[in-house]
């Protein structure tokens, strides 16, 4: 039974309280009908004895405490989920936005999800070719994997999103992917971007997008990722399809979060996010995986701006603790005009070890990143000395290794956005760096590998 | 059944009146579906529940009802092998009946009701039997043998008992106690807030090998002891827990996954049933209990699941077991109880986390221990406890840390800087400790060599050492430091690199047994000092650093631990190299003659080229002199 109620006490914020309901449900779907008949949408927080107080989602402009009618629906917010969706465009909460028709739902779901059984889960090892070396080579993406870009103000992220999403693919056959983009608060052009970078690769009938923009309601934006997650996980396990889902911004989400949060005047967290923000945040991000089983897959590409490029900021700290390691960008090497900007040493892919090495990649692949990253990093040392001390002072070793470490970020790192190598051109790209350095230094890697391809080389010796 | 009604639901938080005659911690079921929560608070007769299912579309007027009982794990044959959510409800077989994800409502029992278990009686009819005496036992997996125990607080004279097949639930032994017979199952129950008694605490100070070589060597942990392993994410806690998880040198492995990734239990799961066991060649599996309840899950459950763990874990003890707990992470659970106190307006403390955080978290910790376990025949057992804390940002000023580090006596401390630089495990050397060195020495010393703390001390100094070098460098760079020093950051380096960087996905390198590291240990400090006299007396120490045997100490680690006696040869090649290096090798022929006999041909030609090189390298130094 549906009721309407009138009663309501207060409005602050994005919320509103209503009393003498009877009958009202935890999270509970709710419609406002304000004074001039517009309809506003919400959802129960808290119910108190007859009192509900209901988070709008459309933000409280036009509430008045006189003429407003609150009705309650009698169920939690469900979406309606079709194959259909495939090349739509949908605001934040699941309505057509690009003028098309209404979707005829196969299915109607709850749009918060029920947590994977962790026996249910398939652990996730298939190689995803991006095309982009310091992400293949290094901090390589598995299917059904969560990867966040960590970015920063001014840095190249969502072109790195455009070019993963153009390029990846699975070695050995054609499998049917799409996209789901939930756009959080970011603003028109770079929704724009994202949707021309789609056409002209051909992609945007294979993706469904979600856009709540920086002028759309912010509240709504506490729903986008499960919106978005909902329709990802009927595409996936249900119809098979291998999902890439990309959510920009995170940042975004979790300030609408804490806005919420402060309304209810909750007791806060670090820099006055809520508590819960990591439950929160992993009650979107654990959506993504693979199931035993299904064909479909989910892999998860947040992509979140740091404030002030902090890594400890609560939004990206909170992130790296739930999802599979984290893609950094660095202001630094985009400042040396080395592009994708990604700081290898930083950024980290946890599933890499089970989706790399022979019949995957190439057996050589686990012992080969693992010198390059030392190689590297002693390269970065030796650079940071020479700054104080001037390249004289380093040892014979230390030069070569800061060479090589320059030769890494402008051969290895530095490539074009349409540049998509193999991961044969990766891996062999990296031997031909590492041979700059004597093979004594060679510690990380067993000795057939470095006879099999240190040694080894079909062209460029001599 | 009595029941109350609902007058509020927030979040994870349910207010009941009609309460009245509910305790402390009981469990209640919430609303028609039947959502299992627990009492936190009273006032008058209204509780506060924290429900352990997700709430929404619960609200006031529906109804609680109540159970009497407190929150209670299931303790009997069935729970190696298993994976329970974070109140012990099976998550396999909850798979199996309601499909791939977690609905709520769901009433499983923790053990398997159908199984059959071959029951040995221990004791005959007439016995007198008293609390914790073993009645019978029941092969559970290769590994365990499961030891029914009397449950506590039943004691009389035996009437009969059973040998043969049963169920958890049948009747295998009846008691003639002072109130009349009571007749006994293999399935016991323990409310999971309450530790499980004991006869008499010991003091911990017997090693839990973990084939670890940074923790065995410089960190070990004692059987019965507590650890935590703080660090940033990406500094490689979790790897961490699974490794301790696969290779401690326990009975039985009890693994929370406490509000962390589900592809992590899912790993866990993956892995475990591959791995075998070093010790007796047996899948690991066979001595594992996990508890998941993944950070998706709902949060109070969270809260619960350490309890679970520990209780399960209390339970093996008390047969006598070695038994080791892994909390990834602890942090979680904190959080867990942030939010339910949050939600029940207390006043906060720290950080927002509750004033009571550091003493529920002494309190979990304090259970670990070494342990004379009630009733016959006499046994001792083990509970070690090892929580990983994922503190905000590293920062280990954070609340959680600090409660933990103060009851704690491992620390390991995970360090992102070392993560970047690949080198793993991330622990500082620096920073870490362990208060069990002292306690364990005498019995690793003679275990393995009586030399093995000083040799660990003499390493600890060298590393010690470098960081003051280092930040000598850092200001004036390396070449102004005297041969000495460097060759001291050599050294250390070569601690660092071929010792204390361990590959958890190495199939060789993932465990190193006592035997192992000591050589290893005492191979790179016999090298170092080796130099160190031959710089004294004369050699250049870019010829030491040149040297091939340097390769041969780097790839220690991936010997088998049935060919790690080549260690002892790479020595005799330090011993001869150096020579070399100082007498341009000529003395050395003889000997040389002399082993080459014994020697395989293929040792002997890398050995002449070697002293090719060695040679060669003499020349050119003194060219230089």
């Amino acid at each position: 039974m549906i009721k309407e109620y009138s009663s309501i006490l207060n409005v602050a914020g994005p919320l509103l309280l209503v009393e003498g309901v009877k009958d009202v449900k935890y999270e509970e779907l709710v419609e406002i009908y304000t004074g001039s008949g517009e309809k506003k949408r919400g959802r129960v927080l808290e119910v108190d004895k007859d009192k509900a107080l209901v988070q709008i989602f459309e933000g409280s402009t036009g509430i008045d405490v006189q003429n407003c009618r609150v009705r309650f629906l009698a169920r939690t917010l469900h979406i309606g989920v079709s194959e259909d969706m495939l090349g739509r465009i949908f605001d934040g909460l699941g309505r057509p936005k690009d003028g098309g028709p209404e979707i005829i739902p196969e299915a109607m779901l709850d749009i918060n999800g029920a947590p994977i059984n962790p026996t249910a889960r398939n652990y996730p090892d298939e190689f995803i070719q991006t095309g982009i070396s310091s992400i293949d080579g290094i901090n390589t993406l598995v299917r059904g994997q969560k990867l966040p870009i960590f970015s920063g103000s001014g840095l190249p992220h969502n072109r790195l999103a455009a070019q993963i999403v153009r390029q990846s693919r699975v070695l050995g056959g054609e499998e049917e992917f799409a996209v789901v983009f939930g756009a959080m608060g970011i603003t028109f052009e770079e929704a724009n971007f994202f949707i021309q970078d789609f056409t002209k690769s051909g992609a945007l009938e294979r993706v469904v997008l979600f856009l709540n923009l920086a002028d759309n309601p912010a509240i709504e934006r506490v729903s986008t990722p499960r919106v978005a997650f909902t329709v990802a996980e009927y595409l996936a396990f249900e119809k098979g399809l291998h999902i890439l889902v990309v959510l920009s911004d995170m940042t975004n989400y979790a300030e609408a979060l804490r806005e919420i949060a402060a309304a209810r005047k909750e007791i806060p967290g670090r820099r006055g996010y809520p508590g819960y923000l990591y439950t929160d945040l992993a009650s979107v991000y654990e959506r993504s995986g693979r199931i035993k089983g299904k064909k479909g897959s989910i892999t998860l590409i947040p992509i979140l701006s740091m404030p002030e490029d902090d890594k400890t900021h609560p939004i990206p700290d909170l992130t790296g603790y739930i999802t599979e390691g984290q893609i950094i960008l660095s202001r630094s090497l985009y400042r040396k005009k080395i592009s994708p900007p990604i700081d290898v040493q930083q950024s980290l892919s946890r599933l890499k070890d089970k989706g790399i090495g022979k019949g995957k990649t190439r057996e050589d692949h686990a012992d080969l990143f693992n010198q390059l990253i030392a190689c590297y990093a002693r390269g970065k040392e030796a650079a940071e000395l020479s700054v104080i001390l001037g390249e004289a002072a380093l040892s014979d070793l230390d030069k070569i290794y800061l060479k090589f470490s320059q030769a890494f970020e402008e051969k290895y790192i530095l490539q074009g956005e349409d540049e998509n190598r193999t991961i044969e051109q990766t891996l062999n790209l990296g031997w031909d760096l590492l041979r700059q350095v004597p093979r004594s230094e060679m510690k990380r890697v067993r000795e057939e590998y470095l006879q099999r391809y240190y040694d080894h080389t079909d062209d460029t010796e001599k | 059944m009595r029941k109350g009604e609902i007058i509020k639901v927030s979040g994870p938080l349910v207010v009941a009146k009609g309460m009245t005659g509910s305790k402390m911690y009981d469990v209640v079921r919430v609303s028609e579906e039947r959502l299992v929560g627990e009492i936190i608070e009273l006032s008058g007769d209204t509780a506060s529940i924290q429900v352990y299912e997700n709430t929404s579309g619960i609200g006031p007027g529906e109804p609680v009802y109540m159970t009497d009982h407190p929150l209670f794990v299931e303790l009997g044959p069935g729970l190696i092998e298993s994976i329970f959510d974070g109140i012990q409800r099976p998550l396999d077989i909850i798979r199996d009946q309601t499909g791939d994800n977690i609905s709520r409502g769901i009433e499983i029992p923790a053990l398997e009701r159908d199984i059959k278990w071959h029951f040995k009686p221990l004791v005959k009819k007439g016995d007198v039997v008293k609390p914790g005496d073993i009645i019978g036992e029941v092969k559970e997996t290769v590994l365990v043998i499961h030891k029914i125990m009397m449950p506590h607080h039943t004691e009389g004279k035996v009437k009969t008992i059973k040998q043969g097949e049963f169920l958890v639930t049948d009747t295998i032994c009846e008691v003639e106690t002072k109130n009349g017979v009571v007749s006994l199952t293999m399935l016991q129950r323990w409310p999971v807030r309450q530790p499980r008694p004991y006869k008499e605490r010991l003091a911990p100070t017997v090693l839990l090998p973990t084939g670890q070589r940074i923790i065995d060597t410089f960190f070990p942990i004692a059987k019965g002891g507590t650890a935590c392993c703080p660090g940033p994410f990406g500094s490689g806690k979790t790897v961490i827990q699974h490794q301790l998880a696969k290779w401690a040198e326990a009975e039985i492995i009890v693994y929370i996954g406490c509000g962390e990734r589900g592809n992590e239990m899912t790993d866990v799961l993956m892995e475990f049933p591959k791995l075998k066991d070093p010790l007796s060649g047996e899948s690991l599996m066979k001595r594992t209990v996990l508890i998941a309840n993944t950070s998706n899950m709902p949060v109070a459950a969270r809260e619960a699941s350490v309890y679970t763990g520990i209780t399960i874990a209390e339970y093996f003890r008390d047969m006598g077991y070695s038994v080791a707990v892994m909390a990834d992470s602890t942090s979680r659970w904190a959080e867990a109880m942030r939010e339910i106190s949050g939600r029940l307006e207390e006043m906060p403390g720290e950080e927002g986390y509750p004033a009571y955080l550091s003493a529920k978290v002494s309190a979990f910790y304090e259970r670990a221990g070494r342990v004379k376990a009630m009733g016959e025949p006499k046994r001792q057992g083990a509970l070690s406890v090892i929580g990983a804390v994922s503190p905000p940002g590293g920062d280990l000023s954070d609340p959680v840390v600090q409660a933990t580090l103060r009851v704690v006596k491992v620390f390991w401390s995970l360090e992102d800087k070392l993560a970047y630089q690949r080198h793993f495990p991330a622990i500082s050397w620096l920073n870490s400790y362990s208060l069990y060195v002292d306690d364990v020495s005498e019995e690793i010393n003679k275990k393995v060599g009586k030399d093995f703390t000083d040799l660990s001390k003499e390493a600890m100094r060298l590393l010690e050492q470098e960081a003051e070098l280092q930040e000598i460098v850092r200001l004036i760079g390396v070449d102004a430091l005297s041969p000495e020093d460097k060759l001291i950051l050599e050294g250390a380096r070569s601690l660092r690199e071929d010792f204390l960087h361990q590959n958890a996905f190495h199939e060789v390198d993932t465990y190193a047994s006592l035997k192992k590291q000591y050589m290893m240990l005492s191979a790179c400090l016999f090298n170092y000092n080796k130099a160190r006299n031959a710089l004294a007396r004369g050699a250049v120490f870019s010829d030491i650093i040149k040297m091939e045997v340097r390769e041969k100490i780097a790839r220690m680690r991936y010997l088998p631990e049935t060919e790690i006696d080549k260690i002892d040869k790479i020595k005799d090649e330090i011993v001869k190299g150096f020579d070399r290096l100082i007498k341009g090798g000529k003395i050395q022929e003889k000997k040389e003659e002399a082993e080459q006999d014994k020697k395989e041909k293929v040792e002997e030609a890398a050995g002449e080229e070697n002293e090719k090189k060695n040679t060669k390298g003499t020349k050119e130094s003194r060219e230089e002199k």
